[in-house]
């Protein structure tokens, strides 16, 4: 039996959140990730425009994160451990 | 080295030459990928149901820096959070780590000089690359995107043949993206 990917219905903290506050997902600067490859993973994985997705890799440069998505906890749970897979260095926090 | 990188022929692949102390350097430094993100096997007294579908019953920060960067903790001020999303995450992403790196491994035991990849296995490879760029950075202490070997470095400082690797895994991951998106990482372009 394969281990499928892990989908989670809880958030996997009890932290309480108010149901209005959205989660973010943050990508941070590191001296190791090619600016094309952070491209790349934001196109792909977010299927955003090149455009978008070159913007954000450059506010990353440049202000040493970015906010890359907006959601819930669980879908924020979900692009981080992408961001992780493809080796970008990504956290996720309440938007406040 | 003296490898080209990646390149498209002329009739569409993605392919790569790799001369034989290239191909084995580069066996040798995946083999080593492949035993640092090898799932743990599941501990005895672990729930059997929870280990099948990938949750850890204890997992905490790895005490090799590499490794940490590899699996980063997922709240910046949260460690009790940052170990509970290890539990739920990290085995499956191992596990598709590992996928990447066995598959870098299945076409280099399988090609000779010339490297031929379809885009599945390249996404696995612009993995492993970045993976193994990851590590060595780590283990070089790479603070700088703009990596230079410093010219007063001891020629006989173990570490400087890491830095040659290191630079050319990075050649290696540019070309390789270059070729699939034609993306490029070139500075001059920033935006005002």
């Amino acid at each position: 039996m394969g281990i499928a990917p892990v989908e989670l219905d809880e958030p996997i903290s009890d932290v309480d959140i108010a149901p209005d506050k959205p989660w973010v997902t943050l990508v941070w600067n590191d001296p190791v990730n090619l600016m094309s490859y952070v491209t790349y993973v934001f196109m792909t994985y977010f299927s955003y425009s090149k455009e978008h997705a070159q913007k954000l890799m450059w506010d990353v440069h440049h202000e040493g994160r970015a906010v890359v998505s907006a959601g819930t906890r669980e879908e924020m749970e979900r692009d981080v451990a992408a961001m992780h897979s493809y080796g970008l260095w990504a956290t996720m926090q309440k938007d406040d | 080295m003296s490898s080209y990188g990646f390149r498209r022929t002329l009739t569409g692949r993605i392919s790569a030459r790799f001369e034989e102390p290239e191909r084995s350097l580069l066996v040798n430094l995946t083999g080593q990928l492949v035993q640092m993100v090898e799932p743990p096997a599941p501990s005895e007294d672990q729930d059997p149901l929870a280990a099948m579908v990938g949750i850890e019953a204890d997992v905490s920060r790895p005490d090799d820096p590499a490794v940490a960067r590899l699996f980063p903790d997922a709240y910046l001020d949260d460690p009790t959070a940052s170990d509970d999303f290890r539990r739920y995450t990290e085995r499956s992403l191992r596990t598709a780590k590992l996928a990447n790196a066995r598959t870098v491994l299945d076409t280099l035991a399988t090609s000779g000089e010339k490297v031929t990849l379809a885009d599945g296995p390249a996404a696995a490879w612009l993995g492993t690359l970045n993976d193994l760029r990851l590590v060595l950075g780590s283990r070089l202490a790479i603070t700088d995107e703009g990596h230079q070997i410093p010219d007063d470095m001891d020629p006989d400082d173990p570490s400087l043949g890491l830095h040659h690797i290191y630079d050319w895994l990075t050649y290696l991951q540019e070309t390789l993206v270059q070729t699939m998106t034609g993306l490029v990482s070139e500075l001059p372009d920033e935006p005002r």
